[in-house]
């Protein structure tokens, strides 16, 4: 049996935009395993993103309980949550999220600067197939090339777990595919944890655990005996 | 360098024209604070420095003529430290080359030391040799007006006697250091200078062997001057004594010391007004950064930034702003410093001038400049330190528009789409608006309390030299002479016109009240010297009693009809209780008139005058001045237009430095505001102008929305600037009153045309920069950026 990277009991978490509430997660109970490559699948508004913020220390459930490597996250302090973050996850979102006066290297640096134990720019970038466009600004680089120095941002901490938020809604197939390649390729190289948040069915080919999300609950969870190389997927 | 850094400086740059929008208007305050606390601290070091040296003295007093042996008495006044004698008096000049007549103030030198008192300070030359009857030092700027050169003569009349002197020397003295003749209201150093003559020289001339009419007092540190003026007044009483005086009625101090008060006060009202502007601008401009950052923000705490660091990142950017500020304000102070420095060597004449603008000076301005943006920045930047970090990622929620009766009323107005867009706007954000305007109401004010000035000079000058004063010229007495000298005066060549005046040294007190004023007397239907009644009527001096200056009046809080003690300090030196009879409306100096026989019939004596005022023949004007050279009683001739012409001179150059100095204050505020705040209107509204675009709007009718709203925001806040501006036109008017000088409120139409059309002018060439990106936006793009 793998260890346990993340569990969590009975989170719940409501939104409050103005005068309307909304429930995103109502009572998610969930392991994840080390090393493991998990799919979250599900519409949009099923709060997959939801989960994969407080999973990541960005927000706060509402009630329930997270642990990550056997510590408990649910109460933390923001100062204590900064901490995790810094040292501990990666992130990969769906619009890349550079900072566009910055360029490839050195928004990875943003990174590099202020992790304990980084892995230099350059070589975050190499890994990701981008060594020879590391000085290139956002606004001069497509969006599969800016999806890649996203994940070259949130590997070149060396995290334990690497969450990734629909990372290729914004692209198209063949490009996508390229992302998911460097996804699995860190994955497999480093053993690191990963999650990977989508409403695209396809990619849950490629996952060790597809974990199926409707109105805020876990409805499915699937083991993959057999896993697809990101190659063979195509949307 | 961190990422982190390259980011703040990537940032800084990509808005560098709003930054420098900014950073103007913070210079502008440290530049001011920097000229007005130097020059303050010039002025009064100098004056500190230049009467401690050449020990000025504390008290003043004039007699008639007082033995030498009553020295000793007054040396024995307690709490005096050291007493001068001296013989001073008047003469009429006879320049090589000039027509006209000079005057001159002649003063004793002491025969065998230096003066203990009002030491001058030899520029060129040597003092004069003890017995010579011929040679004297002038005051510089007299011997510069008129190129003397050391050993040139000039021919001088000092009471009947007529004299060649000869120039060996020339100085500057603590007494003079700002110069008014007898008579004048700016000084002339060309018509008037100061002689020291040797003692004997002057006692010759004076008739004052064994005496003198001028002593000065230095007291002891730490003695109050008020015992010590109290006994000199009963020493000097039996010789004629005018009444003695301390520093604050010294002319020349009094001048200087008012200029001074002005400075402190510039530097305590100016700077704070642009800090706070500038504050707003920084607090616009970062609130606005941060909405647009919320995402890169989002992710900066996503990857492990604490909020401290994201904090402390954006009041950096403020902070880059305030440098920029600082370092350009610094320079330009420096630089406005150092031309007022010169301007006020040329007003007022020291030996030296003490400039240097303390490093505490270049600290605090710096400081505060720091201290105003990082606080501008500060709600913004705890802002995003607070933003949660999941939240910050999804775009912001849209700004809530909620119907009220407004729209109810726009809708019954029929009003175009665009027109109900910028409504709803502006009040969407009524703090905002508010603060918007409120930043351009202070640019029109600036220019509204600075460009007031000219109307009211203008009226002052209207009013001293076409109202009141309108002889061509005075002629001025050694003593009172019968009234009948004034057919000897219509018979000088070239005098049309001759009036006669009198005046006499008095204190006027009521109960504790008390001030020391000079008490004009004239004949009634008198047309060349006149003064006003509130209306600007001309007003008869009435039979009895007397008429006050309405400054005068509230000073010692009498109305009409209520009576005042007159202590004269002339002649017998009685006091009478004279009822005042009407106000009067007076710009320079505090004035008391009487009608000019009820004066002589109080002091009981056959009607006398001190002045005559004539009007003139201007073709016969050299004829005039040859003839008052040589008529022995005349102690000189002070001709208004020239002293008109050089009041218009010294203000107008002043006002136009001020004035444009102001006027490039208003552009930079309101370039400031306006800027800032159309480029973050159109940050904010891209998209939506965009669909607009898309939807077939043209250009014109988009910009119209960005256009409009500023340009709405910007005549909304002319009245409140008309209002703020004329406020501060009455706090500088009645913080600039002194005894010397009032300057009138006078509010023309045209002062807030002008400050309007600055304003209105600098705000659409600022809002038509922006225009300008709004024509270049790339639809598709823009569209297609995530909020």
């Amino acid at each position: 049996m793998a260890e346990v990277v993340f569990k969590t009991e009975g989170v719940t978490k409501v939104y409050e935009t103005g005068d309307v509430k909304v429930y995103a997660l109502a009572g998610v109970d969930l392991e994840l395993f080390k090393g493991e490559l998990t799919v979250l699948l599900g519409p949009s508004g099923s709060g997959k993103s939801t989960l994969l913020n407080i999973l990541g220390g960005l927000d706060h459930a509402t009630d329930g309980r997270v642990w990550f490597d056997g510590t408990e996250l649910t109460d933390m302090s923001d100062r204590g949550l900064t901490k995790y973050r810094r040292d501990h996850v990666g992130f990969v979102f769906q619009f890349y999220n550079l900072v566009p006066s910055l360029t490839a290297r050195e928004n990875v640096q943003l990174v590099t600067d202020v992790s304990p134990d980084p892995m230099p720019a350059e070589e975050a970038l190499t890994l990701v197939g981008l060594g020879n466009r590391m000085d290139h600004f956002p606004s001069e680089m497509s969006g599969g090339e800016q999806q890649r120095v996203a994940i070259a941002r949130a590997i070149a901490k060396r995290p334990q777990i690497l969450l990734c938020d629909e990372p290729t809604g914004a692209l198209d197939s063949s490009t996508g595919v390229q992302v998911l390649e460097v996804l699995r390729d860190i994955n497999e190289r480093f053993g690191t944890t990963t999650v990977v948040i989508t409403h695209n069915a396809e990619i849950q080919r490629m996952a060790h655990r597809v974990i199926f999300f409707q109105d805020g609950k876990i409805s499915e969870t699937r083991v993959n005996k057999t896993r697809v190389a990101p190659s063979e997927i195509v949307w | 360098m961190q990422a982190i850094d390259i980011k703040l400086l990537r940032d800084f740059r990509r808005l560098w024209l709003q930054a420098v929008a900014i950073a103007l208007v913070l210079a502008c305050g440290v530049a001011i604070l920097l000229t007005s606390v130097g020059m303050y601290k010039a002025l009064s070091e100098t004056r500190t420095a230049y009467y401690e040296r050449n020990r000025f003295a504390d008290i003043f007093a004039q007699t008639r003529r007082a033995p030498l042996s009553l020295l000793a008495e007054i040396a024995r006044i307690d709490g005096v430290m050291s007493v001068e004698t001296r013989i001073t008096g008047a003469a009429t000049l006879d320049i090589p080359g000039r027509t006209r007549t000079a005057v001159g103030k002649v003063l004793s030198y002491p025969e065998d030391s230096d003066p203990l008192l009002n030491l001058p300070f030899l520029v060129k030359g040597r003092f004069p040799d003890p017995i010579s009857t011929k040679e004297i030092v002038v005051n510089e700027p007299f011997a510069i007006a008129n190129g003397f050169k050391l050993g040139d003569s000039f021919s001088a009349n000092l009471r009947g006697q007529k004299r060649t002197l000869t120039i060996v020397g020339t100085a500057l003295s603590p007494e003079f250091v700002y110069t008014i003749g007898p008579g004048a209201l700016m000084p002339d150093n060309e018509a008037f200078g100061i002689i020291w003559m040797p003692e004997r020289a002057a006692a010759a001339a004076y008739d004052m062997t064994g005496a003198f009419n001028d002593v000065s007092i230095a007291v002891a540190s730490g003695m109050t001057t008020a015992p010590v003026i109290d006994a000199l007044d009963t020493l000097l009483e039996p010789f004629g004594g005018l009444g003695a005086y301390d520093r604050t009625t010294q002319q020349s101090d009094a001048f200087l010391d008012a200029e001074i008060k002005q400075l402190k006060g510039m530097a305590a009202i100016l700077p704070p007004i642009f800090f706070l502007i500038s504050g707003f601008l920084v607090s616009m401009v970062m609130s606005r950064i941060i909405m647009l950052e919320r995402s890169e923000i989002g992710l900066l705490k996503a990857i492990g930034y604490s909020n401290t660091e994201i904090c402390l990142h954006y009041l950096m950017l403020a902070a880059l702003i305030a440098v920029v500020g600082v370092g350009v304000g610094w320079v330009a102070g420096t630089m406005l410093a150092r031309t007022m420095a010169w301007q006020y060597a040329q007003f007022f004449d020291f030996p030296f001038l003490i400039f240097r603008v303390s490093y505490w000076v270049y600290a605090a301005s710096g400081l505060a400049a720091l201290l105003t943006t990082s606080l501008g920045a500060t709600q913004a930047a705890l802002k995003a330190a607070r933003l949660a970090p999941a939240i910050a990622m999804q775009p912001p929620a849209p700004p809530r528009f909620k119907r009220s009766f407004i729209d109810d009323a726009m809708a019954h107005m029929r009003l175009s789409q665009s027109t109900v867009m910028i409504l709803r706007s502006l009040l969407r954000w009524p703090l905002r608006s508010f603060l918007t305007s409120l930043g351009l109401a202070l640019a029109v004010a600036s220019v509204v309390s600075s460009t007031f000035i000219n109307d009211a000079l203008t009226e002052i000058v209207d009013m001293a030299f076409y109202q009141t004063n309108r002889q061509d010229a005075m002629l001025l007495f050694a003593d009172d002479l019968p009234e009948a000298v004034l057919e000897d005066v219509r018979h000088l060549p070239g005098v049309l016109q001759a009036e006669s005046q009198q005046f006499h040294a008095a204190i006027l007190r009521n109960g504790h009240l008390t001030k020391r004023v000079p008490v004009e007397s004239r004949r009634p239907g008198n047309d060349l010297s006149r003064v006003l009644d509130a209306d600007g009527n001309p007003l008869d001096v009435p039979a009895n009693g007397v008429v006050l200056s309405k400054r005068l009046a509230t000073h010692l809080d009498v109305k009409p009809g209520e009576n005042v003690d007159i202590e004269f300090l002339t002649g017998r030196r009685e006091t009478f209780s004279v009822t005042v009879t009407a106000l009067v409306e007076q710009h320079f100096g505090l004035g008391a008139y009487m009608n000019l026989e009820y004066l002589n019939a109080l002091f009981r004596q056959a009607p006398r005058v001190s002045t005559v005022n004539i009007t003139l023949d201007t073709d016969q004007s050299d004829a005039l001045h040859a003839a008052v050279k040589n008529t022995p009683h005349i102690a000189g001739i002070v001709e208004m237009n020239e002293n008109r012409r050089s009041f218009e001179n010294t203000i107008e150059e002043n006002i136009v430095v001020m004035n444009t100095i102001y006027i490039v204050v208003a552009v930079l505020i309101t370039i400031g505001v306006t800027y800032n705040a159309a480029r973050i209107q159109l940050s904010e509204r891209a998209r939506e102008l965009a669909s607009l675009r898309i939807l077939g709007f043209g250009r014109g009718e988009v910009s119209y929305i960005l256009v409009g709203e500023m340009m709405l925001i910007a005549l909304v806040a002319q009245p409140f600037g008309w209002l703020i501006g004329a406020g501060i036109a009455q706090l500088m008017t009645s913080a600039f009153t002194s005894d010397l000088y009032a300057i009138p409120l006078v509010l023309e139409p045209s002062t807030f045309a002008l400050a309007s059309l600055v304003v209105l002018g600098a705000a659409l060439a600022s809002v038509m920069i922006v225009r300008r990106r709004l024509d270049r936006l790339d639809l598709v793009s823009v569209m297609k950026t995530r909020e």
